[in-house]
């Protein structure tokens, strides 16, 4: 029939318009992609959990040292790990960079990471490296309580993270779950105490917290510096960028250690590793021998990322606790893993 | 039409008789291309099914059954839900004021309106948090998404409140019925499936949205599929309560297609004519009042946020190059992800409305799911198929542009579909027994008579392409930044001070497509041909 043939030659028209409209969609997509120019040489593809600014002043570092360039894909740690684990063999990265030792290990668990040269962990501690030589730490951070002053004063702070749990902090708490800085809390209350009184004490915080539950550290101790809840628990830097960012005279709140060696008074390592898949290994060798050199190393001392430099014996330039003077809980990267343990009993406390 | 053997001996009955036939029988292959298109859109589900059939309901049931997932479904359905009501009244009495009746300046205000569609909600979010720390949780969402999201039911409602037949309304006044009662019973009627659409959209867009909630400190499912990835690296925790997203938003479509029930579009006004519009009278003052206070809200709250941030951030401490070049790059991608889906839209849209058959619904229904997915969902079904069978196509430029196009294929959907609809089908038959030749008819009728409803749906397109952020912070080809991932990046570390000219500058990028959105709009409904 000629209306069937008719309806034919107009569908198949539509249809090449159509896709060819497509095409020339994604070819002119194509050329502005790669209309940025490249410089020769090698590019290394780093991908990055760590804070933006810190990682572009190594990365340029880098490259003015070496030639080398550095192509940085910044987003969560957890996110990426997620990411190159389903990315598997065909990962475009080279080098992945953490703020907390659990992603490296959960890549370090699948294989997907190679070992770091001898020579440069031999200028990091190797007591927050990967026992199995697979990444090296970089830089370390250390978890504290922060409290609103208005609310409370040093003398009434707890001194062990157990005693959060207590009812005379319901309402009072405050608690990001679901951060990565907090799952090495719960091992190391876990590693102390065993599984069954860590999974107690998280229904006790759970609690305590239940009207004050945030996403991350971030909006955590902002709500804390407002008072909008009396105290919490974060790593020691978000409240020194929280005072870069509001100014000193905004600063309400102030952060305090726990006693020593108690389990909320734990080191968490920011890492770099090696995959396993890369095809740039000698330069991304290069690249990890540089982050914890003495120029690296000076970089992140002066960074306003407040972290504490691990290698070259490099000490920070901030206004912290010197290092060496921390005594937090025993508990070790390699008994961190993961985190997935951390996770279980969080899910079964119904805090994730 | 082309001449048939019967047409030609009784060309009206063979006419009758072939548009029959052509109802009854959808072109095979437009539907073809259709089925294609719906295929790639619903990607993400495809992946979602492979996963969890991966892993089994032995895994996936202590993931599903758990306490959290009761306060998500919770938190997520009194959210969607009080949200959409709002957006629906604030939407409906919007138009009202602005088609019906004789508010001053009818221009200004039909552009301003539109235009907190323009602001990405988390923008609204962050201008709230800054001015009032109290603004957040469920009560800071519900004020944040209304104010970002009524526009979704604004234009479709505006735009079916400007076409549709006045004499009916006429009808039931002279029957005596009263204002209140003749637009209950009447013009809610008629506008019936345009407000059902957009609180339709306003649902889907609620399941999906990350950033906002982030901001404002709220669990829906969308922020905590986001933290199983941060947390557990593996895309089964992340997948298995995304399965519960889906049946959510099946349920916001079957609510949909409840509510039209068997009415048909609303009739079209034969001839337009200059309707009367209600006499404000000394009321236009508290109602041009009401609607400056909302576009104050909306617009003037962040704004006045980012200004403020941009003057006192302690740490605006970036070259402004990467700014100007994330602006660049965001208005590439999103201008031909807006592109990709408008053309893509427009197979379905014509095989649904012209050839009205079962099929073609189903094929046009199922790519709304696609809006209720996360963006991280979207992201990692496209890492899972292309690491797999396109390496080549892994974190290139098309392949996010791609995202886009398939994340926001349902708001190209439904313009390029209502200009469909509007567009009546005999003036290409007239064109064609005038001797014009298909290319000649595609340039010198259809599209002309398309042009405003494919200028809406590239428009809304690159407005959430523009801003869009979970999926961008996967798949943006390395060494690129974009608009949103810089302001996410920044805030995300308390560097609001840095953040603030990204967001100026979406808002720039934004705001060209959102000024003209209500003119296209208008278009679409004026049958403007």
């Amino acid at each position: 029939m000629r209306r069937k043939a008719e309806l034919v030659r107009r569908t198949i028209v539509i249809g090449t318009s159509v896709a060819a409209i497509v095409a020339v969609v994604i070819v002119a997509a194509t050329f502005a992609g790669s209309s940025k120019k490249s410089t020769p040489g090698v590019t290394l593809t780093l991908y990055s959990g760590q804070h933006p600014e810190t990682v572009a002043a190594l990365a340029a570092a880098f490259t003015k040292q070496t030639g080398i360039n550095v192509s940085v894909r910044s987003a969560d740690e957890g996110v990426l790990a997620a990411q190159i684990i389903q990315e598997g063999s065909h990962s475009p990265a080279d080098i992945f960079m953490t703020e907390n030792s659990p992603p490296l290990e959960a890549l370090q668990q699948r294989g997907l990471l190679a070992q770091v040269d001898a020579s440069t962990l031999a200028r990091t501690s190797a007591a927050y490296s990967s026992p199995q030589r697979d990444w090296e730490g970089v830089s370390a951070r250390v978890s504290t309580m922060v409290y609103n002053t208005a609310d409370l004063k040093p003398s009434q702070l707890p001194r062990s993270v157990l005693e959060l749990a207590n009812p005379k902090w319901n309402g009072k708490l405050a608690l990001a779950p679901g951060e990565t800085d907090f799952q090495p809390i719960v091992t190391a209350v876990a590693a102390k105490y065993g599984q069954a009184r860590a999974v107690a004490w998280l229904k006790g915080i759970r609690a305590n917290a239940s009207n004050h539950l945030y996403p991350d550290n971030e909006a955590l101790v902002a709500q804390v510096n407002s008072g909008q809840v009396a105290l919490g628990v974060i790593n020691h830097y978000y409240w020194f960028r929280l005072r870069d960012e509001i100014g000193a005279s905004n600063i309400h709140s102030a952060e305090k250690l726990f006693a020593p060696r108690d389990p909320g008074y734990v080191i968490d390592v920011a890492g770099a590793g090696l995959l396993a898949s890369s095809s740039h290994k000698p330069d991304a060798q290069k690249f990890l021998a540089f982050l914890v050199s003495r120029a690296g190393q000076e970089i992140i001392a002066h960074d306003e990322s407040y972290e504490y430099p691990l290698g070259s014996g490099v000490v920070t330039a901030k206004p912290l606790l010197p290092f060496s003077s921390l005594k937090p809980d025993p508990i070790t990267v390699a008994q961190l893993g993961d985190g997935a343990l951390a996770i279980s009993l969080l899910r079964e406390a119904s805090l994730l | 039409m082309s001449l048939t053997p019967s047409s030609a001996l009784s060309p009206a009955r063979g006419s009758v008789f072939a548009t029959a036939l052509r109802r009854r029988f959808p072109a095979p292959g437009l539907l073809l291309v259709g089925a294609v298109v719906a295929a790639l859109v619903l990607l993400p589900l495809v992946f979602l099914i492979l996963e969890a059939f991966q892993v089994g309901w032995g895994t996936l049931r202590p993931l599903l059954f758990r306490h959290l997932t009761e306060t998500l479904l919770w938190n997520t359905i009194r959210l969607a839900s009080v949200v959409t009501l709002v957006c629906a009244v604030l939407g409906v009495a919007v138009a009202w004021c602005v088609e019906r009746t004789d508010l001053p300046c009818r221009r200004f205000w039909a552009t301003l309106l539109v235009l907190p569609l323009a602001i990405p909600d988390f923008v609204i979010g962050y201008g709230w948090i800054s001015v009032a720390p109290t603004v957040q949780g469920y009560w800071g969402s519900v004020l944040v998404m209304s104010l970002g999201s009524y526009p979704l039911v604004y234009l479709p409602v505006a735009a079916a409140l400007r076409s549709a037949d006045r004499s009916l309304e006429d009808v039931a006044r002279g029957l005596g019925l009263g204002r209140a009662r003749t637009f209950v019973r009447v013009t809610l009627h008629q506008i019936r499936p345009a407000l059902l659409g957009g609180s339709m959209l306003v649902a889907l867009i609620l399941l999906a949205e990350f950033g906002t909630f982030e901001i404002l400190r709220f669990q829906t499912f969308t922020t905590q599929i986001y933290t199983e990835f941060q947390i557990g690296y593996s895309a089964t925790a992340g997948c298995a309560l995304s399965l519960v997203l889906v049946l959510l938003g099946l349920l916001v479509l079957g609510g949909e297609a409840a509510g039209r029930g068997r009415a048909g579009a609303a009739r079209r006004a034969a001839a337009s004519r200059p309707a009367p519009r209600m006499k404000l009278g000394l009321a236009t003052i508290p109602v041009a009042l009401g609607l400056a206070a909302l576009l104050g809200l909306a617009i003037g709250v962040p704004l006045y946020a980012l200004g403020y941030w941009f003057l006192q951030g302690t740490s605006s401490t970036l070259p402004p190059i990467s700014i100007l070049r994330a602006a660049v790059d965001t208005a590439l991608y999103s201008g031909l992800a807006a592109g990709l889906a408008t053309i893509a839209a427009l197979p379905i849209a014509i095989v649904v409305e012209r050839h009205r058959s079962k099929l073609g619904l189903l094929i046009e229904r199922s790519t709304y799911l696609v809006q209720s997915l996360p963006g991280i969902v979207v992201a990692l079904s496209l890492v899972y198929f292309s690491v797999k069978y396109l390496p080549r196509f892994y974190l290139s430029s098309p392949e996010l542009v791609f995202a886009y196009a398939i994340m926001f294929f349902p708001l190209a959907l439904v313009a390029v579909r209502a200009g469909v609809a509007q567009a009546p089908p005999g003036l290409e038959e007239v064109a064609r027994s005038l001797g014009h030749g298909q290319l000649s008819v595609l340039a010198r009728v259809t599209l002309p008579i398309l042009a405003p409803a494919l200028m809406a749906g590239f428009s809304l397109v690159f407005m959430f392409a523009s801003t869009e952020l979970t999926a961008t912070l996967i798949l943006h080809p390395t060494g690129v930044e974009t608009l949103a991932t810089g302001f996410w990046q920044f805030t995300n570390n308390f560097a609001y001070g840095a953040a603030a000219p990204y967001a100026l500058a979406l808002l720039l990028v934004a705001m060209i497509p959102g000024l003209l959105l209500g003119r296209w709009f208008e278009r679409i409904a004026g049958g403007a041909v």
